[in-house]
Parts: C-alpha cells; sequence; structure tokens
C-alpha cells in the first residue's frame, strides 16, 4: 500500500493579533507560529497507520516555501517514510495547487493518497477532491474511518449532526480526512532526530515544465477584517466586578 | 435571461435547510432583473420533495434515477455536468455541506469551471463575479475576483443566509430525463449510520458550559462540570475537545455533533467557526469568554469577557455555588 499525503504549513491564528499588511493582499505574519494543519496531522498519522496495518510506504508532499521542510520533517518523524517539497507559486488558488500536486504525483506510483478536509488559513476544502478529479480517481470527503480489503477501501463519511455514511470505494483512490478519525501520536525527539535522517526531495516548478504561475480560477483582491456589526457587549472591571456583573446576568435569564 | 442553478439538498426524505437558504439569497439576487431561479431536484421517488419545493421555487427541475436515490457524487456529477453544459445558467449554487464538499470541486474541474468554496457573500460587477470569503478562522475576510466565465460554481457557507419561505403561489415542475447510462462500481453507497443514543442529551439542557480548545487540556474539566452542576446545567464542548477524548462525542455542540437551544450557552475557549456557532444560534442569552478580543463568537455572543478564563471561571464557580 503506496500512500500519498498532502500537507501544509498554515500560521496558527486562532489566539493570534492578526494585523493586515499595507498593501492589503495577505496578513502579516512575521510574529505567528507556524505549524503542520491540523487536519493534515490527522491525515499523517492515519496513512502510518494503514501503513502498520498493510505495509508499503508513505510519502508526504507540500507546495510551499523553504520553510515548510519543517513541517515536513514533522511529518518524517511521525512515520512518514520519504518527503517531498514542490516550489510555491506566487498565488491563492486552490486549484492551481491541485494541479501542480497531480503533476508530481502522476509519476509515483500510488494506492491512496490522503490530504486534510481543509486548511486552517485559506480553508477551501477543495484541493483534495479537485486533485482526485484531476488524476481521475474516485474519492471520499470528511472521511473519519478507513479500512481496506481486496483493493477497496469501506469508509465512513461524516454527514451533518451526527450521522454518518458507509461508502465502498475502488482503490486507488483519494480521501479527505477529518479531525477525530485517530489519536494524534507523541512524537519523541528520537523520531524527530531520526527524522533528519529520512529522504527530503525539492523540486522547483521550472523542473516540473510549470510556466504558467497564473492563478486559475480566483484572485485575492484583498483581504479586510470582518465587519464590526451586532458585538457582544463586554463585561468590563476587574475579574471579581465581571464575575458579580455575570452572576447577576445568569440569575435574570435563568428565569 | 439570467439563470441561477440551486442545487436540492436532501438525505432520508427530507430537504435539508440550507437548500432554502440557497433559495433565498438567490432570489434576493435575482431580484427586480430578468432571470429564473431553477431548484434542481436529483433523486428517485421524490415527487413529493417536489411539490414541496415547488412552494419556495418558481422553478423545479427534476431527474430521477434509482441510482440517484442515496447521495454519490459519481452520480451526482454525471447529471449536473449534463444539465450545466446544456442549460449554462450564470450560476449553480450548492451549500458548503457534506454534499457541497463531496461533489463541487470534482465538477468544477471536470467542466473547467471557476470555482469558490465556503463564500460567505457575492456580488457582480458587470459578468464578473466577486466573492467574500471568511479566512483564518473566521478573523479574516477574503474578497476573491473569480475568472471570468459563462457559468459560475459556488458553494456558499450554511447557516448565515434568510431561508425562502413558502409560499402560495406554485412553481411549475420539469422532469428531465436522466443521462446516467453506466452504473458504476467506484464508489458505492452502503449505508447511513445513526449517532447512537446516549444517557445525557445536550439538546435538551437549559444551561449549557461549554468548553473549548481554549482550555488547555482535561485537566481544568472537572471545574466546568462544578460550575455546570452549580447552575444546574450540563457541560458541552467544541469539536476538538471530543477529536482529543476529552470530552465524548455525545457533548460536541456544532453541524456534526448537536444543535443546542439553551436558556444560556456560556462558551469559554471556543473561537466561533461557523461549524459550531450554527448549531448555537437558538440559544436565549449567549455569554463568551475568550482572551482574544478579535474571537469571532464575540461576533455571536450577547455578552461577552475578554480574559484568561482562569481569571474568571474559579470566582463564578464559588459565586454561584448551591445557586440552583
Ligand atoms: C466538516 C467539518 C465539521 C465540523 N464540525 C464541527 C462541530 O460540529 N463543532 C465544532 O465545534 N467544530 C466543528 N468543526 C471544526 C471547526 O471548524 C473549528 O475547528 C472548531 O470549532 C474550533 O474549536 P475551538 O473553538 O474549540 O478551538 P480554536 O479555534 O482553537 O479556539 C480556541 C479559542 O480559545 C481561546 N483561548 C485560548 N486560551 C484561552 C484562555 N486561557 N482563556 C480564554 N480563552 C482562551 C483562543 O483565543 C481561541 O479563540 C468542523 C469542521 C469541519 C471541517
Ligand atoms: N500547498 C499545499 N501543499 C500540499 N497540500 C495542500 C496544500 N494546500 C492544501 N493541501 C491539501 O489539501 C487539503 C485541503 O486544503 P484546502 O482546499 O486549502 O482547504 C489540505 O488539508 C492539504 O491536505
Amino acid at each position: 500500500m503506496n500512500i500519498i499525503v498532502c500537507v501544509k504549513r498554515v500560521p496558527k491564528t486562532a489566539e493570534a493579533d492578526l494585523f493586515i499588511e499595507k498593501d492589503g493582499k495577505d496578513i502579516k505574519k512575521d510574529h505567528l507560529v507556524f505549524a503542520l494543519n491540523d487536519w493534515d496531522s490527522y491525515a499523517v498519522r492515519e496513512a502510518v497507520l494503514i501503513k502498520e496495518r498493510y505495509g508499503g510506504e508513505v510519502m508526504a508532499i507540500t507546495v510551499g516555501p523553504e520553510d515548510s521542510k519543517e513541517v515536513l520533517t514533522r511529518c518524517l518523524a511521525m512515520g512518514a517514510d520519504r518527503a517531498l517539497r514542490i516550489e510555491e507559486p506566487p498565488c491563492f488558488d486552490a486549484l492551481l495547487i491541485a494541479k501542480i500536486l497531480a503533476r508530481v504525483i502522476q509519476g509515483q506510483p500510488f494506492d491512496l493518497i490522503l490530504t486534510g478536509v481543509q486548511t486552517e488559513d485559506d480553508g477551501w476544502g477543495q484541493v483534495g477532491v479537485s486533485l482526485a478529479q484531476l488524476l481521475g480517481i474516485p474519492h471520499a470527503s470528511i472521511v473519519n474511518r478507513i479500512e481496506i480489503e481486496n483493493g477497496k477501501a469501506r469508509v465512513k463519511r461524516e454527514l451533518e449532526g451526527g450521522l454518518e455514511e458507509l461508502l465502498e470505494v475502488r482503490l486507488p483512490a483519494l480521501f479527505t480526512i477529518q479531525t477525530g478519525i485517530n489519536e494524534p501520536k507523541y512524537v519523541s525527539l528520537a523520531a524527530i532526530l531520526e527524522a533528519e535522517e529520512k529522504e527530503m526531495k525539492e523540486v522547483g516548478l521550472e523542473e516540473l515544465g510549470w510556466t504558467s504561475m497564473e492563478s486559475l480560477y480566483a484572485t485575492l483582491d484583498q483581504v479586510s477584517f470582518p465587519p464590526a456589526g451586532k458585538m457582544a457587549e463586554i463585561l468590563k472591571g476587574s475579574p471579581e466586578e465581571i464575575v458579580n456583573q455575570l452572576t447577576e446576568i445568569i440569575k435574570k435569564k435563568k428565569g | 435571461m439570467t439563470e441561477i442553478f440551486v442545487l436540492v439538498e436532501h438525505r432520508q426524505g427530507k430537504i435539508r435547510e440550507v437548500t432554502y437558504e440557497l433559495l433565498g439569497w438567490g432570489e434576493r439576487w435575482i431580484g427586480q432583473q430578468e432571470g429564473r431561479l431553477t431548484a434542481l431536484l436529483l433523486g428517485y421517488g421524490v415527487k413529493e420533495l417536489a411539490e414541496e419545493l415547488s412552494m419556495r421555487a418558481p422553478r423545479v427541475l427534476v431527474v430521477e434515477d434509482e441510482r440517484l436515490k442515496d447521495f454519490n457524487s459519481i452520480y451526482y456529477q454525471r447529471v449536473l455536468s449534463s444539465l450545466l453544459s446544456r442549460y449554462q445558467p450564470l450560476l449553480l449554487l450548492m451549500g458548503h455541506t457534506a454534499y457541497g464538499m463531496e461533489l463541487a470541486p470534482s465538477l468544477s474541474v471536470e467542466l473547467d469551471l471557476p470555482l469558490a468554496t465556503d463564500c460567505i457573500d457575492l456580488s457582480f460587477e458587470g459578468r464578473q463575479l466577486k466573492a467574500l470569503r471568511s479566512i483564518y478562522g473566521g478573523k479574516i475576510n477574503a474578497h476573491v475576483t473569480l475568472k471570468e466565465s459563462k457559468t459560475y460554481m459556488i458553494t456558499l457557507r450554511p447557516g448565515i443566509f434568510p431561508p425562502k419561505m413558502p409560499e402560495e403561489k406554485k412553481g411549475t415542475i420539469v422532469i428531465e430525463p436522466s443521462p446516467i447510462q453506466e452504473t458504476t462500481e467506484r464508489k458505492r453507497f452502503l449505508e447511513y449510520i445513526e449517532a447512537p443514543l446516549t444517557g445525557e442529551d445536550i439538546s435538551q439542557a437549559e444551561i449549557l458550559v461549554s468548553v473549548g480548545q481554549g482550555i488547555g487540556g482535561p485537566e481544568h474539566l472537572p471545574m466546568f462540570e462544578e460550575l455546570a452542576k452549580s447552575l444546574g446545567g450540563m457541560i458541552s464542548c467544541s469539536r476538538p475537545v471530543v477529536d482529543r477524548n476529552w470530552l465524548p462525542k455525545e457533548r460536541q455542540v456544532g453541524i456534526s455533533g448537536k444543535t443546542v437551544k439553551p436558556k444560556i450557552y456560556i462558551a469559554v475557549g471556543i473561537s466561533g467557526a461557523f461549524q459550531h456557532v450554527t448549531a448555537i444560534k437558538g440559544s436565549d442569552t449567549i455569554i463568551a469568554i475568550n482572551k482574544d478580543p478579535r474571537a469571532p463568537i464575540f461576533g455571536v455572543a450577547d455578552y461577552g469577557i475578554v480574559d484568561d478564563f482562569q481569571n474568571v471561571i474559579p470566582l463564578l464557580k464559588e459565586k454561584v455555588k448551591g445557586m440552583k
């Protein structure tokens, strides 16, 4: 079972103060901490678990800047066997990313491709399923269980309201992985040191024969902060004063 | 004439609410101009659903085929690609849901149509489509222009547009033949799996103390349990808390968990992703505690506290002891 996992390095923004660049095209990123996209870390772990069960190899691929090598190292430490970084085009376009990935993957032997359901930054939820179509293989999205037997996968897709559906998909196939599909494993220092020894390749877009860097579907005009709109009434004062106000509110609203 | 297609979502014999949100958006957008709004209903044995839809859509286009009984994106894609090529509407609208996420990207690649996913607003400048997307976990909006095209594809975020309400006036129902020829084994729907019924039901709670990834770890849970108990409520949570096994799945609030409507919903360390927030909108009062003043949760909460929860919850817990 040869498995390819597509991963992205993303800035962690949930707790950070965000500022917008002068040209209005992106947020400032210098002060942000970057890490492996949360959904992708579940995908990598799942690929490694499948490999442990059925044998084979796991390759992690990213389209990203030089710094993305740190998330590839993380993937190797999590149990991937090989890693590949593809140079990043200047774009905000999920289809372009999918097309670049397709170009590289077409030359590789694989039975299974895993991606995350979505990225934490751009959040298209689009690259995985687009990639499957480009490669002409079946897919299932928002997958939270995979079992493989006789060249077929039985996968569970998460629907809304706690409902799930069971599908049978013929391999080779692509699945977009939902968080919670497995239990993350602690990555030891030894594993990180070992990862440094594993194969990590890099390839430029020109080497791939990629000439046009243009966005294919979507161009980003600008970013902005969402308009304030209806905002919560913010309770002010010392923690004691705030808790007093809060208690009154709770008493009143409790009825 | 401008034509907008809306893909109807239905499951287990019921039309999903997001369909009416899409129709509501489509109707407002078409407004005064010369245009037509068509609901696309793909299924099998869906006469009644078509009737129901005709109360809310001026035109319902129905394709029936045994293979469309349950949602299999391969068959859906086959039908939609044939309908889009034939009618060339300006826009195909879908929900950014388990339907749209499975189907829209592959369809757009097949037909080479520009797609923007998870949009929260749309506008046209001439024939050029501009989409507004919410990125970085809802903290930033991205203004996007789609490449000019005869037909655009959009998935709209569920739960933010007012749904189209039923009317007396009935729309027309048009039956189209199914273009599906071959049966495929590449992907097969097997069955639905219902969420198991479990003990405590958070959707019935009057007060919910809901914890998110921001509580840092399960070691703080006893404090929240105690607070919930004093208030006569229950503890619930966001998805990452379940993913990390801090609390069981039945406690999860959100589109892939439960929809709740308590008198008071207290969200602690929850950022306010739409998948969470959509499911708490029926609450009478929402109180958010988050150390980030820009957290999107403050956009839906009635009252907010901008602080580390550790400065607030222990005090609150003492204060409300025996309040129940
Ligand atoms: C298909 C799909 C379905 C999904 N379904 C659901 C669902 O049903 N329910 C759901 O919840 N999510 C769901 N999600 C996930 C959703 O997109 C978000 O990832 C998730 O809601 C984020 O959870 P959170 O707010 O707890 O964590 P985060 O986004 O990480 O936010 C943590 C918050 O805690 C704050 N914080 C940190 N430390 C402190 C402190 N000491 N004191 C106070 N505040 C602090 C931070 O400022 C931040 O705002 C789904 C996603 C997908 C793709
Ligand atoms: N630059 C990238 N390089 C490799 N994989 C990516 C990249 N961007 C997105 N992906 C994959 O596609 C998934 C969905 O991303 P998105 O469509 O941007 O939400 C991610 O979880 C990754 O698995």
